[in-house]
């Protein structure tokens, strides 16, 4: 086996030391080793979001980052999304419009969510849902997990008629 | 897992030599979005993980209207879509790169990665080959350079030699009456892999509109990216007509030599060569006008 | 709308585990860490058919960091009998056979022997080191082919039950089941149109983001406990018991929260394994998490189908006969819902005769499992397509047509049953008056496609306690699992019955030691049925309240009312408040405890309209906009109304669009992530809008329906009739991914 790493890293705002394997992902050790288990495993292979974490300011899936990588770098996790003064407008937002049903994708949405707002502050609907495309959800159809999300940014809620067609990939025509 | 050591690179040398002693067991790592699936599931094997993130030379983006595109390595896509320069100049190739995952995956995918990872699928691939991208390569025997239409050979497989690394690619400057597209065919709006991909570059006369040249390459359709030298060539000279349009996509249409799996039929691929084809001109020509 | 005015029912409370859930405190299955815990993991075959030779684990035991190997040799001999998990009867010899494979491997990714180490890397090196050989033997992957007489037999001692008589050569089919009524020749010859129609669809799983997990501890006492993420810890206990061969006694399951279950975490996969390797490891405990890779190939997801459809009606529109043919793929083991979607999919009509045969068959895939509506939206996928045709024909507008020939009350079922109040034809009625259904298509690109759907939803049985605190706050004890926000709705029955705010009534979702025994959280029936406990739970409070209350003013207990959370007599009154923390002066705490077997439950209806745009040069199905009404009895919580049809239609356009098992020849499951198992994402979906209608049960307290269910049937249908609506073709396979809708747009085409 091989020999375990020290790695010094900051964790919601916290200095944290802590052992490990090279071969074990960020999203291992964050559940495993340091008790945050709020971060979640749905598929391991980086396409269900359910892992997300902001690392350095960048949304990334924790299940493809090596906890290694971490050295010396900051990560933000759902528990450091509420301050001490109180849940964050999004959480808030996520409780008021309903926008959870089982729960478990919904770190992985709010994390995915503050980094839109920190990038983007006023999204439109077609932005929010191809940020959000990462994050895959099987309980909501995603359509109170958007009206949450705008209602944060700013954007009224969208009329019925306005809201109808996705955003197109920009590949077809 | 399986186990690996890891080490983080400080040097483009230390990299070479690394890769020199033991070219089977070193895998190097950028984004990890493509490694650390393959490891995980056995497709590849390490015994030591390479972090390349930290060497100068693979960072390096630069970016200006005379020299072109430096873009190192290991550059992360979300880095190459925020520049604004880049996104003015090439157009063509923020098309391909912003569709390499969802923001997660660009967070930390590189452009450099997605070429090593030579799958025939790949976005960025095409949009670099009708830009006539060249790829810097370096070695124990020194540089050299690989044009990048020629640096996937087969399925996951490279034009890299025993301890060679890509340092970089370049795109020379675009240069006015300019225009490229990239778009590619998916079942849903995100987050698959292309069942077909097509990019298309154009240089238009500045005077009369006609086709100066023109490069069309597809992706998933052929055991590589495939550059289509005959559907670009088919447009020099001529006036960029819908019925030009169609006759290079119908000669691109039928260089492919697509596959039937579990991401879409071979019917379907040769169609969409074609139909992406013609869409991909259109854009690329509308840009062009610009 | 409502004809009653409630002051909490109808509301939107923030739920109470809310804050947990949104700040990543709350606890899954896979969060929970114990001291000395192991890591589990399974070896599976790689075979989708194969004899089992040999097993042997020696390398596996002897790996540093190994605690425990087990097979099928640590499974007790000669279980049998049958088992309730939820959602249908379970055959635990089948059951157990699933769990670990014995002397053959029926499916691939089939479980062969499981491992427990101290990390969970340890363990997979550990399941590389084991050695299997195998004998492997041809597959059965058509459910057609598999019915064919000279197929490969599965199972040699599966025999037919042909409608209750039992056959006596090996089969693949395990069984036949037949509802029929009038002369359908008759109906026929009577028909002015008759449309016929074969389709199939593809084997499709529930996609919860949270992957099987369980954790067990089986002390030197004998004692088990296990922390499950499960929709019925009672029904998990029952599970292990049979297959363990370990009294219910010494078996308590603690439920974690849930990440999804749809039906599919009903059955037990890993939690035997984690139990017999806790026993083998000398008693500690094993936290074992499935791979995406595992849940999607060996779990039990919803079965792939071939289904027949010939209707038939007069010039008037109205059917004169119904005849079909299902054939439902069971996997690996008997077992799938077959019949009830048979029963269900000419149920919102009215039919004088009828001809149903379905098939349940077995072939070498996963064991099918219950996924929402169990069987409904296969089944409908054929019979609402097959009368959007006999519409065309008839020239008649398709909700017309089910005005025309929509069920109420007094109506018969195609299986039976005779209707209660239901609220179809009130449904129908509002779709066709709904602005969608008129609203102009744009492009000729576009088209737009109605289908609606029935579900039986239940009743069953659920238990609760109460007990109140001395602040006036109620401490609700319940044993049904919360997959989506249950907790708050049954806590806001108890409050509605108590005249107090739903803030005042904490639940708590127990474990099997805590509370009654309950069925699982399925078949849309917890609102309903365990609503209808902490109904029978407040009328007992405030009984015992009442007789509180008498004592303090030495009246007779008939003399005290009580109304609006006020208890009152001549010249007294207190709050539930006043008089709960006046408990002590009057004989001390008050508990209540409340057992149901709900029955009266009505079934929904739903009507779903949608606009699509295909583009025919690529065959890609763009969702422009959906509409889904239902009748949902009563909506207790609105908002958890509305999210659940949203939610249920989601997957029912991944099911009609992109989701789809691919196998090779061999029968490897090809797909196996989400990245090729492919479930829609947020940028796939518009904004879904939901029409409440209320047509209320009258046999439940708050005339609750069940409402979970009926949103995932209707909408391939509907996607499917407004395809053809779009580029004319009709699809009659499940998914109409886009090389089939070009396929299709080809066919059409001449030259």
């Amino acid at each position: 086996m091989s020999r375990r790493v020290l790695i010094h890293a900051r964790i919601n705002e916290e200095d944290v030391e802590f052992l490990c394997e090279p071969r074990q992902s960020l999203l291992e050790v964050l559940r495993e080793t340091l008790g945050l288990t709020g971060t979640k495993e749905g598929c391991s292979n980086g396409n269900c979001g359910a892992c997300n974490v902001i690392l350095d300011g960048v949304l990334v899936n924790s299940c493809l980052v090596l906890a290694v990588e971490i050295e010396n770098k900051s990560v933000t996790t759902i528990e450091g999304i509420a301050s001490p003064a109180g849940l964050h407008p999004l959480q808030q937002a996520f409780l008021a419009h309903t926008a959870l049903q089982c729960g478990v994708c919904t770190p992985g949405f709010i994390v995915a969510a503050k980094a839109l707002l920190d990038h983007n502050p006023h999204p439109t609907e077609p932005e929010v849902r191809r940020w959000l495309s990462g994050n895959l959800c099987r309980c909501t159809g995603y359509d109170k997990i958007v009206r949450a999300v705008l209602a944060v940014a700013g954007v009224p809620r969208p009329d019925i008629s306005e809201s109808h067609a996705p955003a197109r990939d920009q590949g077809a025509a | 897992m399986q186990d690996f050591e890891y080490m983080m690179a400080r040097s483009l040398d230390e990299t070479v030599s690394l890769l020199a002693q033991e070219p089977d067991g070193v895998q190097l790592l950028s984004g990890g979005t493509d490694l650390l699936v393959q490891l995980r599931e056995g497709r590849r094997i390490a015994r030591l993980v390479v972090d390349i993130k930290s060497i100068p030379e693979l960072n390096e983006l630069t970016c200006d209207p005379v020299a072109g595109l430096r873009l190192g390595a290991a550059v992360p896509c979300r880095r190459i879509c925020q520049h604004p320069v880049v996104t003015a100049m090439y157009p063509g190739l923020i098309d391909a790169f912003a569709l390499i995952g969802g923001v997660q995956i660009q967070g930390r995918a590189s452009v450099g990665g997605n070429l090593c990872n030579a799958s025939p699928a790949a976005d960025a691939i095409p949009a670099l080959i009708v830009h006539h991208a060249t790829c810097c390569v370096l070695g124990v025997a020194g540089q050299r350079e690989i044009p990048v239409e020629q640096f996937c050979v087969a399925p996951g497989q490279t034009a890299l030699r025993r301890g060679e690394l890509l340092v970089s690619l370049h795109i020379p400057p675009p240069g006015s009456g300019f225009g490229a597209h990239y778009l590619r065919f998916i079942p849903r709006n995100e987050m698959d892999i292309a069942v077909t991909g097509a990019a298309a570059s154009v240089m238009l006369d500045p005077a009369g509109g006609a086709i100066l040249s023109a490069r069309v390459a597809l992706g998933a359709v052929a055991p590589t990216p495939l550059f289509v030298a005959k559907a670009g060539d088919y447009l020099k000279d001529k006036a960029a007509t819908k019925e030009a349009i169609a006759e290079s996509a119908r000669i691109a249409r039928a260089a492919a030599r697509p596959i039937t799996d579990m991401r879409g039929t071979a019917a379907q691929r040769r169609h969409l060569a074609g139909v992406l084809t013609r869409r991909a001109l259109e854009k690329a020509i509308e840009r062009a006008r610009v | 709308m409502s004809d009653k005015e409630y002051k909490v029912i109808g509301t939107r409370p923030l739920r109470q585990d809310g804050t947990d859930k949104v700040t990543g405190r709350a606890l899954f299955g896979a969060d929970i860490h114990l001291t000395g815990m192991l890591y589990g993991a399974v070896l599976r075959s790689p075979h989708a058919h194969a004899r089992v030779l040999a097993v042997d684990t020696s390398a596996a035991e002897a790996l540093p960091g190994v605690k425990a190997v087990v097979t099928a040799a640590d499974l007790p001999t000669g279980v049998g009998g049958f088992t309730g998990t939820g959602e249908g009867l379970v055959n635990v010899r089948y059951e157990a056979e699933n769990i670990l494979a014995h002397t053959r491997v029926l499916y691939h990714g089939h479980a062969v022997a499981a491992v427990a180490a101290t990390s969970p890397h340890i363990a997979e090196e550990a399941l590389r080191s084991i050695r299997v050989s195998y004998e492997v033997l041809p597959p059965v992957l058509d459910v057609r082919r598999a019915m064919e007489p000279d197929a490969p037999v599965l199972l040699d001692e599966l025999r037919t039950d042909e409608m209750g008589r039992q056959g006596d050569r090996p089969s693949n089919i395990a069984s036949h089941i037949q509802h029929s009524r009038g002369d359908i020749e008759q109906g026929f010859k009577e028909a002015t149109v008759i449309v016929e129609q074969e389709f199939t669809t593809a084997t499709v799983h529930q996609g919860y983001i949270e992957p099987q997990t369980a954790t067990a501890l089986y002390s030197a006492n004998n004692q088990v406990t296990m922390w499950c993420s499960t929709q019925g810890t009672f029904g998990v206990r029952d599970q292990v018991s049979e297959v363990l061969q370990i009294p219910v006694s010494r078996i308590r399951v603690i439920p974690m929260e849930i990440g999804g279950g749809f039906g599919g975490k009903n059955r037990v996969y890993l939690e035997p394994l984690a139990v017999l390797l806790s026993r083998k490891s000398g008693y500690r405990p094993v936290k074992m998490t499935m791979r995406r890779t595992e849940v999607l190939a060996a779990t039990g997801p919803a079965s792939g189908s071939y289904i027949r459809v010939k209707m038939g009606a007069d010039r008037d529109g109205r059917i004169t006969a119904v005849q079909a043919l299902l054939a439902y793929e069971a996997g690996a083991f008997p077992g799938s819902s077959v019949g009830s979607g048979a029963g269900a999919m000419f149920a919102p009509y009215r039919i004088g005769n009828l001809l149903i045969d379905g098939y349940d068959v077995v072939v070498n895939k996963p064991q099918a499992a219950a996924y929402r509506a169990p069987g409904g939206t296969n089944a409908a996928f054929a019979s609402e397509t097959v009368i959007d045709e006999l519409c065309e024909k008839l020239g008649m507008d398709p909700l017309a047509f089910r005005q025309l020939n929509g069920v109420q009350e007094g109506d018969r079922r195609p299986d039976g049953p005779v209707y209660g109040r239901i609220g179809y034809l009130e449904t129908v009625a509002a779709a066709r008056a709904h602005p969608h259904y008129s609203a102009p298509l744009p492009s000729p690109n576009h088209g737009r496609g109605v289908a609606s759907s029935f579900w039986y939803n239940y009743g069953g049985k659920s238990s609760a306690s109460a007990s109140v605190n001395s602040d006036g706050t109620i401490s609700l004890v319940i044993g049904s699992v919360d997959l989506s926000g249950t907790r708050t709705t049954i806590a806001m029955q108890l409050a509605e019955t108590l005249g107090i705010s739903v803030a005042d009534v904490r639940s708590l979702v127990a474990d099997t030691d805590s509370v009654g025994w309950t069925e699982g959280t399925y078949g849309s029936r917890t609102t309903f049925a365990t609503g209808w406990a902490a109904y029978k739970l407040g009328e007992s409070l405030k009984r015992e309240f009442t007789q509180r209350a008498a004592q303090l003013w030495e009246v007779e207990p008939e003399k005290v009312r009580f109304a609006d959370g006020v208890f009152s007599t001549d010249g007294e009154h207190l709050t539930l408040k006043e008089l709960a923390a006046r408990l002590d002066e009057t004989g001390g705490a008050i508990m209540a405890t409340a057992t149901v077997e709900a029955e009266g439950y009505g079934p929904g209806f739903a009507v779903h309209i949608v606009d699509v745009e295909v583009d025919p040069e690529t065959g890609k199905v763009q969702i422009l906009r959906y509409t889904a009404l239902q009748d949902v009895g009563r909506a207790v919580h609105p908002d958890y109304v509305e999210g659940q049809i949203q939610g249920g239609v989601a997957q029912g356009v991944g099911w009609a669009l992109s989701e789809g098992y691919v196998y090779d020849e061999a029968g490897h499951l090809l797909n196996t992530t989400f990245l090729d198992y492919r479930i829609p994402t947020c940028l796939d979906l518009p904004m879904i809008e939901t029409v409440l209608l209320e047509v209320p049960d009258p046999a439940h307290p708050y005339g609750v329906r069940g409402v979970g269910e009926a949103p995932i049937i209707a909408p391939p249908a509907a996607i499917a009739n407004a395809i053809y609506r779009s580029v004319g073709v009709r699809m009659t396979t499940l998914p109409m991914s886009p090389p089939r809708i070009l396929e299709a747009i080809w066919a059409q085409k001449p030259g």
